[in-house]
C-alpha cells in the first residue's frame, strides 16, 4: 500500500516537473535562409546556455522561410533576399538585417595562385553569359598582365537550387553589365545561359574543384574553410580588393540603411575604396501585429542579445556583424513597427 | 457447448451441412468465427482502400497545385523549352526529355547486364558461389541513392571525364548522325553520366527479379532441351525466356520506374542546367532533379505551381509506363494463345 502511494506520488511529481519544464523552456521557432544557419545555431546554442530559451531554426531556404512566416507557422522567417516595400506592406511584415556575409568567385585554374586572378563585374558577367569562353581571352588578359593565363575553355558553374547566394551574385553582375541585366536579370534562381549547376555551396565547390578551367561562386566562409582558390574583384571605386572581414564591413558602412524601407539594402557594388562588391545581409521577417506578444518579445530578446554578444562568434564563423549604427536603427524600428493586438509596442 | 462447436468446425463440411447450419441455431463458436471473418474482411478492405485513397489524394493535390501553371501556359507547357524564374516563364520539355533520356540510357545498359547476371546465377554459376553473389547483388539494391550520387560525382565523374569521354568522342563521336551525341566539353557530369549511374542503380533490381523468375522454370523442361542436344544459349533462348517473359518484363518495368523517379543520385551528376542539347555529354535536368533543386526556394506562385505540374507529369509518365507494360503483357499472352 505504502509502495503504491509512493509510486503515485512519484508519478505526480514527474508529471508536474514535466509540465513546468514544458512551460519554462519555451522555444522560439524560425525558418528560412540556409546561408545564416551556422551562425544562428551557434548563437542559439550559446543563448540557451545562458537563458534556457532555445531556438529551433529550420534552414529550409529563403523561399520556404517567407512562406512559413506568411502562414504564421513560425515566430520569424529569414530571407537572404530583402522583400520589397510593397511585399512587406501587403503581408504585414517588418524586416530587419541580422548578419552579413560575402560571396566570392572561385576558380580552378592551373598555375594561378589563390587570390591572384583579377576580375571585374563586367568580365564575370560576360563569362556567365557565355561571351568569353577562353581563359586567355583579351578581356581577362588585359586586367591580368602579370598572370600567365592558359588557353583552356572556361566552364561556368552556378547554383542549381534557388539561393540568396545566387541573388547576390546575379545582382552584382546585373549592376555591372547591362547586357546581363536584360538577358538574365537578378534573382534567387535565374535562367543561366551557360554552365552546369551544383546543389548548394558544396555542389558548386565540388564541381569547381573537379572541372579544370571552371569558375563558380560560393559563400566566403565556405571558400575559406575549404581553401578553394578565389579571385579578386574590382569594386565600385575601380579598386581590386580581396574578400575579407574588413572589405565586407567597408561595403556595409557605406550603405544608406536609414532611408531604405525595411532595411532592404542590397550591399552589392557599394561605393568605398575597400568595399568588397558582393556583400549581402540576411534578413529576419516578423509580423507587425503580434498575436502572441510574449513570444515576439522572446524573439527580439534573442536578436538583441545576438547584436550585443554575437559579434565574436560571427567573426569566428567568417560572418560579419552589422555596424553599430545599423543595430541602433534596427532597435528603433522594433519600437515603432512591432505591436501586439492592442497596438501596444512590444519592445 | 463449446466443445461441440469446436467439434463441428473441425469437421470438413459440405455445402448442405453449411446451409442447414445457418438455418438452425448456430453454435456460438461458429458465430464468433463468422463475425471474426467479417471484421477481418472489413479491416483488410479498409487497408486496401486506404492505399487507393492516398494515391487519389496525392493525384488531386498535385493537380490542384499544378492548376495555375496549366491555366496560364496551357498544353504548350509540355513542349516549351524555357525555364526562366526571373521572368516567370516555364516549360517542361527540358525536364521531360532529361528524365526520358537518362532512363532510356539506364535501361539500355542495365537490361543486358542484368540479363547476364541472372543467367549466370541460375544456369552457369557453381553452387557454392550462388549464395554470396546473390546476396551481394541484393545488398547493392539496398545502398541509399545518395551514396550513388556522391560516388558518381566524386569518383566516377572524374574518371569518366579523363578516360571514357575522350574515348567515346574519338570513336562514336566520329560517326555520322549519332556522332553529335558524343561531342562537347568533357566534364564528367551530364546526361550520359546520370544514365550510367542510374543503370548501376537499377541493375540489382532487374537482375534479382530476373534471377527469381529464371529459377522457377521447371527443371524438366530444361533437362529435356539439354537431352535433345541444345546448347546453354539455346535453352535460355527457347525455354527459359519464353517461360519467364512476363516476369522479365515486370523486372524491367520495376527498374524503369525507379530510374524515372530517382532524385538524389541524378541531381548530383546530371549537371542541373536547364538547357536542351543533342550532346549526351552536356549538362541537363530531369523532372526529379528540378524538383529537388528548386522547390525550397520557389517563391512566385507560378514557379511553385510549375514544379507541381512537373510532378504531375512525372506521375503521368510512370502511369503510362505501367499501363504500357500491362498492355504489352496482355498482347503477348494473346499471341501465345494463337500458337
Amino acid at each position: 500500500m505504502r509502495l503504491r502511494s509512493l509510486a503515485k506520488a512519484a508519478m505526480l511529481a514527474l508529471s508536474v516537473a514535466w509540465l513546468v519544464s514544458g512551460c519554462g523552456s519555451s522555444e522560439i521557432t524560425g525558418a528560412g535562409a540556409t546561408f545564416p544557419y551556422p551562425i544562428y545555431s551557434k548563437w542559439a546554442e550559446t543563448y540557451k546556455n545562458t537563458t534556457k530559451i532555445g531556438l529551433n531554426y529550420q534552414s529550409i531556404g529563403s523561399g520556404g522561410g517567407i512562406k512559413q512566416i506568411k502562414a504564421k507557422t513560425v515566430d520569424f522567417g529569414a530571407s537572404d533576399m530583402p522583400l520589397s516595400e510593397a511585399d512587406l506592406k501587403e503581408s504585414g511584415l517588418m524586416q530587419f538585417p541580422a548578419i552579413m556575409g560575402g560571396v566570392v568567385p572561385v576558380v580552378n585554374l592551373e598555375g594561378v595562385q589563390p587570390g591572384q586572378l583579377k576580375l571585374t563585374g563586367a568580365v564575370l558577367a560576360d563569362i556567365y553569359l557565355g561571351k568569353i569562353t577562353k581563359w586567355n581571352a583579351p578581356q581577362i588578359a588585359k586586367i591580368n598582365p602579370d598572370v600567365k593565363l592558359p588557353a583552356t575553355d572556361i566552364t561556368v558553374v552556378h547554383r542549381a537550387d534557388g539561393s540568396g547566394t545566387s541573388f547576390l551574385w546575379t545582382d552584382y553582375l546585373s549592376k555591372t553589365n547591362p547586357d546581363f541585366k536584360t538577358k538574365v536579370g537578378s534573382g534567387t534562381a535565374v535562367k543561366w545561359p551557360v554552365g552546369v549547376g551544383g546543389k548548394g555551396n558544396e555542389g558548386v565547390a565540388a564541381n569547381v574543384q573537379r572541372i579544370a578551367g571552371s569558375i563558380g561562386y560560393v559563400e566566403y566562409a565556405y571558400a575559406k574553410r575549404n581553401a578553394i582558390p578565389h579571385a579578386q574583384l574590382q569594386n565600385h571605386d575601380g579598386k581590386f580588393v580581396q574578400p575579407s572581414d574588413a572589405s565586407f564591413k567597408a561595403a556595409a558602412a557605406g550603405a544608406d540603411w536609414a532611408n531604405t524601407p525595411g532595411f532592404g539594402v542590397v550591399l552589392t557594388d557599394q561605393a568605398g575604396a575597400a568595399s568588397w562588391p558582393i556583400t549581402g545581409a540576411s534578413f529576419i521577417l516578423m509580423h507587425k501585429t503580434q498575436e502572441n506578444a510574449e513570444k515576439a518579445k522572446e524573439v527580439l530578446k534573442f536578436f538583441d542579445w545576438a547584436y550585443t554578444n554575437g559579434g565574436a562568434m560571427a567573426t569566428e564563423l567568417d560572418y560579419v556583424a552589422l555596424p553599430d549604427a545599423v543595430v541602433a536603427q534596427v532597435r528603433q524600428a522594433w519600437k515603432t513597427q512591432l505591436a501586439d493586438a492592442n497596438g501596444k509596442p512590444i519592445w | 457447448m463449446k466443445k461441440s462447436g469446436t467439434y463441428l468446425l473441425n469437421q470438413p463440411m459440405d455445402m448442405d451441412t453449411r446451409n442447414a447450419l445457418s438455418d438452425q441455431a448456430v453454435p456460438p463458436a461458429a458465430r464468433w468465427q463468422k463475425w471474426q471473418d467479417a471484421v477481418f474482411h472489413k479491416v483488410t478492405l479498409g487497408f486496401a482502400l486506404f492505399a487507393f485513397l492516398v494515391l487519389a489524394g496525392i493525384l488531386v493535390s498535385l493537380a490542384i497545385g499544378a492548376w495555375p501553371a496549366f491555366k496560364s501556359f496551357g498544353l504548350p507547357f509540355l513542349t516549351t523549352v524555357e525555364w526562366d524564374p526571373v521572368n516567370d516563364r516555364y516549360g517542361a520539355l527540358i525536364a521531360i526529355s532529361g528524365t526520358l533520356t537518362t532512363s532510356f540510357i539506364a535501361l539500355l545498359i542495365a537490361f543486358p547486364v542484368s540479363f547476364g547476371i541472372a543467367l549466370f546465377l541460375t544456369e552457369i554459376c557453381p553452387v557454392w558461389l550462388k549464395r554470396p553473389m546473390g546476396t551481394a547483388i541484393e545488398l547493392l539494391a539496398g545502398v541509399p541513392s545518395i551514396i550513388y550520387g556522391m560516388w558518381g560525382l566524386f569518383i566516377f565523374a572524374p574518371l569518366f571525364a579523363d578516360y571514357v569521354q575522350p574515348t567515346l568522342a574519338a570513336t562514336l563521336g566520329r560517326l555520322p548522325v549519332i556522332g553529335t551525341l558524343f561531342t562537347g566539353p568533357m566534364m564528367g557530369i551530364g546526361i550520359l553520366t546520370a544514365g550510367i549511374i542510374l543503370a548501376i542503380m537499377i541493375v540489382p533490381f532487374i537482375s534479382s527479379v530476373m534471377r527469381d523468375v529464371f529459377e522457377v522454370v521447371p527443371a524438366v523442361l530444361k533437362e529435356s532441351a539439354y537431352a535433345l542436344g541444345c546448347t546453354k544459349w539455346e535453352v535460355v533462348r527457347k525455354i527459359v525466356l519464353p517461360y519467364t517473359r512476363s516476369g522479365v518484363i515486370g523486372g524491367v518495368m520495376l527498374g524503369l520506374g525507379r530510374a524515372l523517379g530517382e532524385t538524389m543520385a541524378v541531381t548530383f551528376v546530371i549537371g542541373n542546367a536547364n538547357k536542351l542539347s543533342w550532346s549526351l555529354f552536356a549538362a541537363g535536368n530531369s523532372i526529379a532533379s528540378t524538383l529537388a533543386n528548386e522547390f525550397a526556394e520557389a517563391e512566385s506562385t507560378l514557379h511553385h505551381s510549375s514544379l507541381f505540374a512537373l510532378g504531375l507529369i512525372l506521375f503521368g509518365i510512370t502511369l503510362v509506363v505501367l499501363i504500357g507494360s500491362k498492355l504489352m503483357l496482355r498482347k503477348m499472352a494473346k499471341k501465345e494463345g494463337l500458337k
